[in-house]
């Protein structure tokens, strides 16, 4: 199968990739380009562990062909930290032991940071009904919601 | 709440765990990142049948295939005959691991393995698979316990017949196990009893369900040594399986424990690895696998469905009499012995003199059940929870009430024989009678309610190493061969520090492959931070010792008069602190290593948990909403306060989810219609209410600093508590998990 | 087994380890060796606990006096 030739941008970074026309992003982030951050679940888009930004949407990974990355932005769990400080999500699971086996966690992390991005102040609710599209099996999600609202509190006072 | 920290000062404390920061930067190495140069992908191909006898198979279309580099079926799998392998954790059957790797002569489940490709691209390999031909002749499935046990029932194994303790009985039947414990006399009991309560129950097959498929890659070299990095529970449980399976000694052997997406007992067994090391050996390159979800619900895992009677007489004044508990499980294709769980948990949570654990392993058309979290003890606190709050409703008597008369505690014996040693039931109890939850009021409304319940797990012990290494900047690296699912890096790591006297960023836990490190069992069982820890605390003591000595060297005395108090060692007018001495061991003999290995026999403490749950019920659509929940646990000593936390919350929501929305659909024909999380729908964070926690401590004397492990008995009580929360709310309590809406529509419909 | 003891739960013999109170038990009730051992291991499926903790060690455990031997199903634990 002949190859198709794609140039877009990762964390910043202008990047150019071939991949076959069935290849998902998800497969060409962690297979081709060794971003393996981003984790794969399910493949079908039901547990949200392959959560990237496009154009600053969040988007499941697993859904979207690699093809359609032509000339987007795409931001990965890669990207959330500076090199000399984390993001204030990213610090705020830690401090909240809001992980535990850690494979969901990128997908929480990038979908944290999009709602903090469109709604800086968000209700437990809110928080809830965001992430509702990222399944966690090992913590009961308690201590991810209040990390994720100390973030935004966090985020809102340095604002 | 928090914890004590009992006069410590690192147990008790919650520093940031040691992986942290490679977790939330998508730097930490998952079993599915591993990548070699080389590399292909492997993938199987499963029977689209429950039961079938496989005729033929043909792979030479798949072999032609441009890409494949090898295919593979069972009888590729090296015969060694039929015996009884010994996995560390505990026997095996070697047939019956080798054809739930691969099948040879049947598909006893839909989705089990029948051959595997590893080409150059996973799309390929998936292209291969369906060129692969294979006659099936189908057979009649057979999905539920009860219909499994009757005459005339399709049988699994032509050669299977019935247990009872280590006796055959010569019967053929799907019945592996049979056996029965006894306590007194329990129709004695039961005739004198003033009350008698009996109810059934059936729980439907749940799966663990880990964010993270199955994983394996495998390099097979050319001089036979085999490397396998794979995502596991136990990499030398892992190493074992691999090399009953592939007949091979485990010195040619390295398994790699890469860090693992949850398992919850279900990633214990192998699927993936020796087929990864066989395809690898046939196509001399590095293979990598990773399962699919649909294949991880059809074939890995799941919990055992259940088929459970109680019975249960208690005398006038509340006091429970006897007890009687018929537990059937499924477990699967091929036999399980959760059920031996299931019966050492059923009535442990009471003391009752006189009683009868009848127990049934039977095997099914269903993937071979594995371990999910304190097994078996979900399905028959479910049940015993129940016929206790009857009890308590025919005596006038409260929930919590029955249960405090009731409760075990030091010194009772269960009727399956054990006696408790000190344990923390009856104080579970009562921090849930003092809870401001349980002293709050109920929710208002029509259909607002409350139940409690309880549950236990054992816990188990099992053999754990560490070494651990002083740096001369007086840091520690500790090693250790636990897979850490949990945090368990830093509770070892704090057990260490506390013992030295050391803060836990001083200790630099790394967990290590099956050739860097001493044999550890699986992380399971709530063992790790139990045994684990305690090698870190005897390893603590070996280096103090070894110290000791290097001080007494600098101050010319005797190694017996130098002492070791709060991180700083002392003899006479000397003191030196330990990051003083660490920078001073090249003059006094060089590197200083700490080791130990446990094993512990005795002192295993079992850990006792408890809910309270309140629930809205809308009777037009049966969906129930949990709108307050808590749940107290007996952690012995929390270590890390916040991971203990962190166990309880998410034990309790799997609780949940198998109480309202989990199970595996299966057409008639024995095929799963649900292996999604679309369709197997776990909870998500818009199901739920905060999980409110209790920790309580009652130090388990069998350990240095008290530790009960607490990743299990959390699991039990949700569904039993909830349950009992439906029935104050609407009046009606299902009787079969799980209670899902239209099984309440249909309950309310028929009580009105 | 309770068939191999007449129906008796509880049986008092002695012996200083597992191996002597099996072989206790058996010169006691004929055929109790062939069914809780293999030869010279305790059966996989079968496991012994002396004071109510399930001991590795097998038929070298130590017992005390007072000690109460039980035989019980093996099982396989775990999840975490």
């Amino acid at each position: 199968m002949s190859k198709i030739h794609v140039q877009t941008t990762i964390n910043g970074e202008p990047t150019e990739f071939l991949c076959e026309p069935r290849q998902s992003l998800l497969e060409v982030l962690r297979e081709t380009l060794g971003f393996t951050g981003t984790k794969e679940g399910c493949n079908d888009g039901n547990c949200g562990a392959c959560s990237i930004a496009v154009d600053g949407v969040l988007v499941d990974s697993c859904l979207m062909l690699a093809v359609e990355a032509e000339g987007k932005e795409i931001g990965t769990v890669e990207g959330l930290a500076s090199p000399d400080s984390l993001h204030p999500v990213q610090q705020k699971f830690l401090e909240h032991a809001a992980l535990q086996c850690g494979i969901c966690t990128p997908g929480f992390l990038v979908a944290s940071k999009a709602l903090l991005d469109h709604n800086p102040n968000p209700s437990e609710h809110e928080v809830r009904h965001w992430l509702a599209g990222n399944l966690c099996r090992c913590t009961g999600y308690d201590k991810i919601i209040r990390a994720v609202l100390d973030a935004a509190e966090e985020v809102h006072q340095s604002a | 709440m928090s914890a004590t920290n009992g006069g410590y000062k690192v147990i008790g404390t919650r520093p940031i765990r040691h992986d942290g920061v490679d977790k939330v930067t998508g730097r930490a190495i998952y079993g599915a990142d591993t990548r070699l140069a080389g590399l292909l992908y492997g993938q199987v191909l499963r029977s689209p049948h429950a039961h079938a006898r496989i005729k033929s198979i043909d792979t030479s279309k798949a072999v032609a295939l441009p890409g494949v580099k090898a295919v593979l079926t069972g009888t590729d799998l090296p015969d060694a005959g039929d015996q009884m392998v010994d996995l560390g954790e505990g026997p095996a059957r070697l047939k019956y691991l080798r054809d739930n790797v691969l099948a040879t002569d049947k598909a006893l489940y839909s989705g089990h393995p029948v051959a595997a490709v590893a080409a150059t691209s996973a799309h390929i390999a998936e292209e291969a698979l369906d060129l692969i031909e294979v006659e099936y002749e189908v057979l009649e499935a057979v999905l539920d316990v009860r219909e499994a046990m009757q005459e005339g029932a399709p049988q699994l194994h032509d050669d299977m017949t019935t247990q009872e303790f280590g006796e055959d009985t010569g019967r053929k039947s799907n019945l592996a196990t049979h056996f029965e414990h006894r306590l007194g006399d329990a129709d004695k009991a039961f005739a004198e009893a003033d009350v008698v309560v009996e109810r059934e129950f059936q729980t439907a097959t749940v799966h663990q369900g880990y964010i993270e498929p199955h994983n394996a890659t495998a390099s097979w070299n050319a001089d036979g040594q085999l490397t396998v990095w794979t995502s596991t529970q136990g990499s030398f449980t892992a190493r074992a399986q691999v090399g009953a399976v592939l007949d091979m000694p485990i010195s040619r052997i390295k398994v790699v424990p890469q860090e693992i997406g949850g398992g919850f007992g279900g990633k214990i067994p192998v699927y993936l690895e020796p087929v990864a090391a066989l395809l690898s050996k046939a196509s001399g390159q590095p293979v990598k696998m990773i399962m699919t979800r649909p294949a991880v619900f059809e074939s890995t895992g799941p919990t055992p469905g259940s088929y459970v009677k109680i019975k249960m007489g208690a005398d006038k004044s509340g006091k429970i009499v006897a007890a009687d508990a018929y537990i059937a499980f499924e477990s699967g294709a091929y036999p399980g012995g959760l059920v031996g769980a299931a019966a050492m948990c059923v009535f442990s949570c009471y003391d009752i003199p006189d009683g009868r654990i009848d127990c049934y392993d039977v095997v099914v058309n269903k993937p071979r059940s594995f371990a999910y979290r304190a097994p078996g003890s979900t399905q028959v606190a479910f049940a015993t929870e129940h016929v206790v709050d009857l009890l308590a409703a025919e005596l006038g008597m409260e929930p919590l009430e029955i249960r405090l008369k009731n409760t075990a505690t030091t010194g009772t014996r269960r009727i399956d024989g054990v006696v408790y040693p000190k344990m923390g039931c009856k104080e579970v109890l009562e921090a849930i009678r003092d809870s401001e939850h349980y002293q709050s009021p109920v929710p208002a409304g029509p259909n607002g309610g409350r139940g409690i319940s309880v549950g236990y797990w054992f816990n188990v012990g099992l053999k754990s190493s560490c070494t651990a290494s002083v740096n001369s900047d007086g840091t520690v690296s500790l090693v250790e061969g636990s897979t850490d699912i949990g945090g368990t890096r830093t509770s070892v790591a704090m057990q260490f520090a506390e013992t030295l006297g050391l803060r836990a960023e001083d200790v630099k836990p790394q967990v290590a492959d099956t050739d860097s490190i001493g044999h550890t069992d699986v992380t399971g069982g709530s063992r790790v931070t139990y045994a684990t820890g305690w090698a870190a605390y005897k390893a603590a003591l070996d280096v103090r010792d070894q110290l000791c000595e290097r001080a007494a060297q600098l101050w010319e005395v005797e190694a017996g008069q130098v002492e070791f108090d709060d991180g700083v060692f002392r003899s006479g007018d000397n003191e030196m602190a330990f990051k003083e001495l660490a920078g001073r061991l090249e003059e006094t003999g060089g590197p200083v290593i700490g080791r130990a290995t446990v094993d512990p026999d005795s002192g295993v403490g079992g850990s006792f948990a408890a809910n309270i749950a309140d629930v809205e019920v809308d009777p037009e659509t049966g969906k129930v909403d949990i709108l307050r929940f808590t749940v107290v646990q007996d952690a012995g000593r929390a270590i890390h306060p916040a991971y203990v936390e962190g166990q309880m919350q998410g034990g309790s929501v799997q609780g949940i989810g198998w109480a309202l929305n989990e199970e595996y659909f299966y057409s008639g024909d024995g095929h799963l219609d649900n292996s999604s999380f679309l369709d197997y729908r776990i909870p998500t964070s818009l199901d739920l209410p905060m999980i409110e926690t209790i920790i309580v401590e009652v130090p388990n004397p069998g350990h240095p600093y008290g530790v009960r492990g607490v990743g299990e008995a959390n699991i039990a009580p949700p569904p039993a508590a909830i349950a009992a929360a439906i029935e104050d709310a609407v009046g009606v309590r299902p009787q079969e998990l799980p209670m899902k809406p239209d099984r309440i529509v249909a309950a309310l419909a028929g009580s009105s | 087994m309770q068939k191999l003891t007449a129906g008796q739960q509880q049986v008092e013999v002695e012996g200083a380890t597992v191996r002597e109170v099996v072989a206790a038990l058996d010169a006691r009730y004929p055929g109790f060796k062939e069914r809780v051992l293999d030869g010279d291991r305790i059966k996989t499926e079968i496991a012994v606990a002396v004071d109510g903790e399930v001991v590795a060690a097998g038929l070298r455990a130590k017992v005390g006096p007072q000690s109460e031997v039980h035989f019980l199903p093996a099982i396989s634990g775990g999840a975490g």
